[in-house]
């Protein structure tokens, strides 16, 4: 078990020594800086605004105007994937000769990737073909990423203001995101990753003899340059319907380190970014304490938990301790090259962030292993989080703690120098309240009624709960990873959409819950940076409040916890928490 | 409004060029020119003949012949199959390792099919090395040999799984079990820097060997 902890010691070490450099890097794409890249880029950027027909300099935009971009923007590109997935018969790269989407799934799936959720009630390599997973998702991986981002900028740019509504350029905020931070990224990442066997090209699978005279049918397809920016947009959605567990997305002890750091980079970095453009390195590194100290918990709980291995397991007669040349633990639904320390990692990084590609079984993780996650996500991504949603989520909590904390002592709430009142508080309030909300209405419905039952795998018990619960927490969150036994898709054994259908209730509610629950608090988080933006700053005096030391990080935990703790742990209790503390099989 | 309809339709028709297409297939030609045997699916050859992917675990089962000398058929028709005692065994897969149609075993932690599936797990695994390994018990027997992998397709298997499945091996191709654990060491995937990742024995590599070493037939 040392092993396991040393590798967890040095991931985050090496997360740790990338957040400054990084975060540096992106304030300066923020801020329109030259950067070392912008020799190459600059002339692609400029080339992008006249295709774009966009003035960045002279067209800055309140929180209204900068919402609409976003909102518009979104709604083309939810047109376009749906209508992508819809017509895969009749569209090239498609040498499995894939039919076209149902009209439910299409719903779902066009829901998840424009909201950068990526839950998948499909299984990519049965279904879809590679221009769909090029043109329509690989895109959305970027371009929903970027929203997330450019959001976050502006809600920093509404805090720092020191005079004027505007927020920058939606557009602007976009392409510089894309062309400077997410593509290069995702261009190095990709060759890497195919230079460590995760495979890139457009064939149609092979069929091999294997040694014992069968036959094994290897799928292909254009998988790394997915990988990439899969990870690095907290996107998560497999090639694979085995996601990062599938060695041809995942494959090594080296590929698996690798692809978690994608997945944390940014989210991590935002919070020096953050520090860096209010002019405060402390404010960000509280905020980054704060996101780290939650994790870590998370990290030791899920991989103890998983050390001990299942009931199941124990009341099999089967020993799950380690020994010398086995890991021990539960080792069911994971993969022997990750094993226990680099799937319970992986778990918990994922749900953090709201990236939600797993290498591993979410189903088949022990029962408090399960409750990792599910707290993770009760959270509602503010530990990290999504590439800027996590920010911009945590900010909403950090005004929430400054309004508490300022009640608790008897003074006007400040942050930064600017007064937070009832209409900033109204609209955080909003903001906080509106995934909960979005995630008890709709898996109360799915559990209550009859229409949610075809989903669920496990029966009527305790897992089965967990199921239902999880898959609208985790599509409520934006997040995408799964229990997977639920399901909202019917596919027949054979590959191709051919007879298959959606259950409509799961795939519709499920898509529902992810448009929403992604853009009311986009524009609640722009109202609020809007309504900052015009407030004065004034100096700070003796009676201020601190938000940059460990009172105020210990606060921010807390109210955090409360909020999650409070909305779900009458519905943990009955999935996760019964599973963790019985010894009794369902 | 009229202006940002037409940036947004004008920015995603671009972005699908450019992100959907562009940059995909440029990863794929500079990867096909400079990494094509990785890029490809690290296909392992014998005689020329491809016989798999070194990153891709496959299945070492055949038919069960029966007395008639013909495959015995299941209900559904199908042939059943047993595990060829001429081979290392890969860990248990939902998917029969199916390298192009992926699924999750998804055995949840409380539930009584878990249990049951992992008895018959350990039952055949006693069934099939007791016989070579004497003072095998239950108590040894590694989890990854009777828990199903998250991939369906996992290459490898525990080095102890390895050790204790060397003695069938030594016996089955009349080798000295030093020469078996000697290839299991030569075909074992180590950490990454001696720190990333777990050791794991790759199956089909070392059957390969194996062949090439002492051929059965």
């Amino acid at each position: 078990m040392a092993q396991g902890w040393l590798q967890i010691a040095i991931f985050l070490a090496v997360l740790l020594a990338l957040v400054k450099p990084v975060g540096i890097y992106m304030a300066r794409v923020f801020t329109n800086q030259r950067v070392f890249l912008s020799p190459v880029v600059g002339p692609i950027e400029r080339l992008t605004y006249k295709v774009l027909r966009v003035r960045p300099d002279a067209e800055g935009q309140d929180w209204k105007a900068y919402a609409r971009s976003a909102i518009v923007f979104s709604l083309f590109s939810w047109l376009a994937l749906y209508l992508i997935l819809r017509t895969q018969g009749i569209q090239p790269f498609n040498p499995e000769g894939f039919h076209s989407g149902p009209w439910d799934l299409s719903f779902n799936t066009a829901s998840s990737f424009v909201t950068n959720t990526n839950w998948q009630y499909y299984g990519g390599e049965t279904t879809l073909t590679y221009f769909t997973q090029m043109a329509g998702l690989t895109v959305q991986n970027f371009v929903s990423a970027g929203v997330g981002i450019v959001v976050v900028v502006a809600l920093i740019r509404g805090i720092v203001a020191r005079s004027g509504r505007e927020l920058g350029n939606f557009w602007q905020d976009l392409v510089r995101t894309l062309l400077y931070i997410l593509v290069p990224i995702s261009i190095v990442g990709a060759l890497f990753l195919v230079s460590q066997g995760v495979i890139q090209n457009l064939g149609d699978s092979s069929v091999v003899h294997t040694l014992t005279g069968g036959q094994q049918i290897l799928a292909q397809g254009p998988v790394a340059s997915q990988e990439a920016i899969k990870e690095l947009g907290t996107n998560g959605g497999g090639f694979f319907n085995v996601n990062s567990a599938f060695p041809f997305e995942n494959s090594s002890g080296l590929t698996n380190f690798f692809e978690m750091l994608l997945i944390l980079i940014i989210p991590a970095s935002l919070t020096y970014t953050y520090g860096r453009m209010v002019g405060s390195q402390r404010q960000g590194w509280a905020i980054f304490s704060a996101m780290s100290v939650l994790f870590i918990a998370g990290v030791a709980v899920v991989y103890m938990a998983e050390q001990h291995g299942t009931v199941a397991q124990h009341a099999a007669g089967l020993h799950t301790h380690a020994f010398h040349g086995s890991t021990g633990g539960n080792m069911e639904g994971k993969d022997q090259r990750f094993g226990v320390a680099g799937t319970s990692l992986w778990a918990a990084i994922t749900t953090v962030t709201s990236c939600g590609a797993v290498n591993g079984a979410f189903e088949s993780l022990t029962g408090l292993g399960q409750a990792v996650p599910f707290a993770n996500l009760s959270f509602s991504e503010v530990v990290f989080g999504g590439v800027g949603t996590g920010l911009y989520s945590m900010l909403l909590y950090v005004l929430l703690a400054v309004f508490i904390g300022g009640l608790m002592v008897g003074r006007t709430p400040e942050y930064l120098g600017k007064k937070i009142q009832a209409r900033e508080i109204k609209l955080v309030s909003l903001g906080v309240l509106v995934t909960p909300l979005a995630v008890l209405l709709s898996s109360g419905l799915a559990s209550a009624t009859e229409l949610g039952k075809r989903s669920i795998y496990a029966g009527i018990n305790p897992q089965g709960f967990s199921e239902t619960l999880y898959a609208y927490l985790s599509q409520a969150n934006n997040n995408g990873s799964a229990l997977a036994g639920y399901t909202g898709f019917i596919q027949p054994n054979a590959p191709g959409n051919v007879g298959s259908y959606g259950i409509s209730f799961a795939d519709i509610l499920g898509g529902v819950v992810m448009v929403g629950a992604r853009f009311l608090p986009i524009l609640f988080v722009l109202a609020v940076a809007g309504a900052l933006a015009g407030k004065k700053v004034s100096p700070a005096g003796l009676g201020t409040m601190r938000t940059d030391n460990p009172t105020f990080v210990f606060l921010l935990i807390g109210i955090v916890i409360l909020v999650g703790a409070l909305t779900f742990f009458p519905a943990l209790l009955l999935g996760p928490v019964v599973q963790s503390l019985t010894t009794r099989l369902f | 409004m009229k202006k940002d309809l037409r940036t947004g339709l004008i920015a995603i028709v671009v972005m699908t060029i450019f992100l959907g297409l562009l940059y995909p297939l440029a990863i794929t030609g500079i990867s096909q020119v400079v990494f094509p045997g990785k890029a490809n699916g690290s296909k392992l050859t014998v005689d020329g003949k491809v016989v798999g992917s070194s990153l891709i675990g496959q299945s070492f089962s055949k038919p069960v012949i029966g007395k008639n000398g013909k495959p015995v058929l299941d209900e559904e028709g199908e042939e059943v199959l047993a595990p060829d005692p001429a081979y290392f065994q890969p860990r248990p897969s939902a998917t029969g390792y199916s390298g192009n149609v992926t699924y999750f075993g998804n055995a949840a932690p409380n539930s009584v099919e878990a249990r049951e599936e992992v008895r018959e797990y350990m039952k055949s695994y006693l069934r099939l090395e007791k016989p070579f390994d004497k003072s095998l018990t239950s108590e040894e027997i590694p989890v990854d040999a009777v828990t199903q992998s998250a991939s369906g397709v996992d290459p490898h298997i525990s080095e102890a799984n390895a050790r204790i499945q060397a003695h069938r091996i030594a016996a089955v191709r009349k080798l000295p079990l030093s020469q078996v654990e000697d290839l299991i060491s030569a075909n074992t995937d180590g950490r990454f820097l001696g720190l990333l990742g777990e050791p794991g024995v790759n199956v089909l590599e070392l059957n390969i060997a194996l062949d090439k070493e002492a051929p059965v037939r």
